[in-house]
């Protein structure tokens, strides 16, 4: 009696399932870089333009993939043709290599979530040093926020060669990390078909109640302004620059970018969500839903990070203000309560013309404070999640409240896509009939999370971080565009459009439309290989890769080369992956032309 | 070049920070007098900042004669706690130049109104009881500034267990419970999903031995498990004929 594929219990949980997947932690730190780096309200048209003509088609022919086969991504490839069982093994290879670095950002999301229940933040303040009449020196250099996450956190070496030892801190957030994955994933789909109702809906809520607080703050109206309409260059108007940033081409190649890894194509996550699917389900209307709501909480979301930076520019902003009126005061010895930010600079210009030998003096001390280099830090990635966020969340009222809210938020976010990144790997191991029959599924899934914590302690060590920002940039990149490229002209010519078109016909018992058929036979492909063209001659003409480097005298961050060893490493990520599309073809080339040698007629 | 004072010139060359009092305020002699008290012992000077608009906003209080009364009770009440001044008095205690800021220098003498005391035990004193003056002012130690007396940092409250480890391990216990919990009533289902089929087969073998076969077609078997009405034919209310 053959064991019957489990399901999900509604098509509802299948939805969520893919929404927590697809919106994680890049639509939080990654897109409002983004909008503020093309032009915040002109980098929306390139973003939808790419939504509908890579996101939506290229989402509906993995969900119809992995619908169609009822496998996971290795025997789905199988089955459309036996030379493409590589793209699958390829796509656990990248999903193995996502696993691995991307639970060390929810052990870190941990920390910070165990750390918010103190009162003071632990980051707000900076630590005193050894005798008690200053504070640590690294923290005056840097912002106490800054210290807490490169000292208390990482504990991060100068450089990547100087590897130092496991932090056994982050190391036990690790293990909870993967803990809690387990605890998710542990009986397929009955599990994560209910975990999902709460990492797809929670964040929701978190992000509905920061927008109103953000709206709320103080100083939030100068960051939405400058996102929607940022200052550029001084010589153009607002809109002038925008204009200038629809054409720039960096723009449209970030915008497909951005839509293509946000949506998690290729990993092999979404094909394995829905071979657990009816057969009679809808899967187009699910993408359309999917990939609409994916791209709005990046819109969402950017909103709120921008009233956020405008709270917080508006905040440094005012201080340094009060900096330079405190050091007037003292220096002329004015009255108390004289000095404001309006009469600031009349008064300057009075100091200067009465008492000119005393006014040069401290003329030297006085910085420039302007809202607009406050604004133009532009962060992206965990430097925005941990470092920008936490030094705004410390000057707001009721500061833990918003901790704990802003990192149980990331968590789930976290969670959830790390139950897709799971079932990619998990999929494709439990369907294989040699491995199933001798281990459980319980087994199967303890197996690849203890494999998964253990590697992912090297990245709880004191270089660990720079270890994570190589996996985070080199290990999916490339090999994700040749996949879906392999992907999309595997169905359209190698299975051929017009027998995937009956499939599915017989399938869902819908007809396919034209759209679909243009956008997967001929736009998509093209618009993939161009992605892959700029990216290949942007590695190749920028040289020497570099990284930037915490250095602790200077309280900053400083760029270095990579040592010849972590380009290794770099090399070996990219060819893991990729080369094993042309060996698994190899490969079934030469067992075929063995069985054809071995049952060839005796003469 | 405007004339100056030979004293004023002395006085400027031999302390800085007079250079600051004496600039923009014009000193007089009463200034000067009290200057020319400390002017050998300028290192036992001290200057004041009081920052009272900034700290209270709208209930500040209006820095005058009695408030100077006050601060040098509070610097007398501090000396006399060092052992050895227990005599000191309020009017040891000179207070010169009071700016606009606030700001204004003091200077303790010792009893005969002839010597300065060192500005270590002055420094000493003012530290053991800064709060007591910070509370009688309303201010803190960023806005009543002693310049040159650094304030003891108040050290960071330690509890003797980091409270992060505590809320570790109280999710990890309860994650690490619920998962031996799934994991357990995964394998006790496993085992009744065994016992089960094998119970179900040794039922069909029973049956399958009272199987008739005629002409090596086996018959339907009898359910030996009892009868079913079949509700085609038989219904209870068709027993009795309607009327």
């Amino acid at each position: 009696m053959e064991k019957t594929r489990p399901l999900w219990a509604t098509p509802l949980q299948f939805v969520f399932a893919c929404i927590s997947y697809a919106v994680g932690l890049g639509n939080v730190w990654r897109f409002p870089y983004l909008c503020q780096m093309y032009g915040g309200g002109s980098f929306l048209v390139p973003y939808i333009i790419m939504l509908v003509v890579e996101g939506m088609p290229l989402l509906y022919l993995e969900l119809a993939v992995g619908q169609r086969m009822r496998q996971g991504s290795i025997g789905a490839w199988r089955t459309v043709s036996p030379y493409l069982s590589g793209v699958g093994v390829a796509s656990v290879v990248v999903s193995f290599f996502l696993c691995m670095y991307y639970n060390v950002v929810n052990a870190w999301a941990f920390w910070y979530l165990f750390h918010s229940f103190q009162d003071p933040l632990p980051w707000s303040v900076c630590p005193l040093n050894g005798n008690r009449t200053g504070y640590i020196e690294e923290c005056e250099k840097a912002s106490s926020t800054q210290y807490f996450w490169y000292r208390k956190t990482l504990n991060i070496s100068p450089s990547i060669q100087e590897s130092g030892a496991v932090q056994w801190e982050p190391a036990l957030c690790l293990i909870l990390a993967w803990l809690v994955v387990y605890l998710c994933i542990l009986r397929g789909t009955e599990s994560t078909g209910r975990v999902v109702y709460f990492t797809a809906l929670l964040p929701y809520c978190v992000l509905i109640i920061y927008l109103v607080r953000g709206l709320t703050l103080h100083g939030a109206t100068n960051g939405l302004a400058y996102m929607f309409t940022p200052k550029g260059s001084p010589m153009l108007s607002p809109l002038a620059f925008q204009m200038e940033q629809l054409a720039n081409p960096k723009a449209w190649i970030n915008a497909a970018t951005q839509i293509f890894f946000s949506l998690g194509l290729g990993f092999g996550s979404l094909i394995a969500f829905a071979s657990y699917n009816e057969p009679s389900n809808n899967c187009q209307k699910h993408a359309i839903i999917v990939s609409i709501i994916n791209s709005s909480t990046s819109i969402f979301a950017s909103i709120v990070t921008f009233s956020i930076y405008g709270f917080k520019a508006t905040f440094n902003y005012e201080s340094c203000l009060n900096k330079v009126i405190l050091l007037l005061t003292n220096s002329f010895d004015l009255e108390d309560g004289f000095l404001t930010a309006n009469n600031l600079e009349q008064v300057k210009d009075y100091l200067a013309s009465a008492y000119p030998s005393k006014y040069s003096e401290v003329f030297p001390q006085i910085k420039n404070c302007s809202l607009e280099t406050e604004l133009e830090t532009a962060v992206q990635g965990t430097g925005l999640a941990f470092i920008v966020y936490t030094e705004a969340i410390k000057n707001m009222e009721v500061s833990q409240l918003w901790s704990v809210l802003y990192f149980f938020m990331l968590l789930l976010l976290g969670i959830g896509s790390m139950l897709g990144n799971t079932a990619a790997i998990l999929t494709p191991l439990t369907d294989s009939k040699v491995i199933s029959s001798y281990l459980p599924k319980e087994a199967i899934s303890g197996l690849v999370c203890l494999a998964n914590c253990a590697i992912g302690m090297l990245f709880t060590m004191e270089a660990g971080s720079y270890w994570f920002d190589i996996f985070n940039d080199y290990a999916a990149t490339l090999s994700l565009l040749l996949i879906v490229l392999a992907e999309t002209v595997a169905v359209c010519y190698l299975y051929g459009l017009s027998r995937f078109e009956s499939d599915l016909k017989a399938m869902t018992g819908r007809a396919l439309n034209w759209y679909w058929k243009a956008m997967w036979g001929g736009v998509s492909p093209l618009l993939i290989i161009s992605l892959f063209i700029f990216y290949l001659s942007d590695y190749i003409s920028t040289g020497t890769l570099r990284y930037q480097a915490w250095d602790a005298a200077q309280g900053q961050l400083v760029t270095k080369d990579y040592p010849p060893h972590a380009l290794a490493v770099i090399g070996l990520l990219v060819a893991a992956s990729t080369m094993c599309i042309p060996l698994g073809a190899l490969g079934t080339l030469i067992t075929r032309r063995l069985k054809r040698g071995d049952t060839a007629p005796v003469a | 070049m405007t004339w100056m004072d030979p004293r004023e010139v002395f006085l400027r060359n031999l302390h800085p920070a007079f250079y600051s009092t004496c600039n923009n305020l014009h000193c007089t002699w009463d200034s000067f007098e009290c200057i020319g008290l400390h002017g050998q012992d300028a290192e036992n000077a001290f200057k004041v900042r009081l920052s009272i608009r900034t700290a209270l906003g709208d209930k500040a209080y209006a820095w005058d004669a009695n408030e100077e009364y006050l601060f040098k009770a509070m610097v007398a009440f501090s000396m006399r706690k060092v052992p050895n001044r227990e005599t000191t008095e309020i009017s040891h205690v000179l207070l010169c130049n009071v700016t606009q800021r606030v700001s204004f220098w003091f200077v303790v003498t010792d009893p005969s109104r002839n010597h300065t005391l060192p500005a270590v035990e002055v420094q000493s004193a003012i530290r053991m009881n800064r709060n007591r003056i910070n509370n009688a002012f309303f201010l803190n130690d960023q806005t009543l500034e002693f310049l040159r007396i650094p304030s003891t940092l108040a050290p960071p409250t330690d509890p003797s267990v980091p409270i992060w480890i505590i809320i570790f391990g109280v999710i990890f216990c309860i994650v690490l419970v619920a998962t031996m919990l799934l994991i357990i009533s995964g394998i006790r289902q496993h085992r009744r999903k065994n016992k089960g089929p094998s119970e179900m087969e040794d039922s069909e073998d029973k049956c399958e031995n009272v199987i008739t076969i005629e002409n090596g077609i086996p018959c339907d078997p009898l359910d030996m498990k009892g009868g079913h009405i079949n509700d085609a034919f038989v219904t209870e209310d068709e027993r009795l004929t309607p009327l």
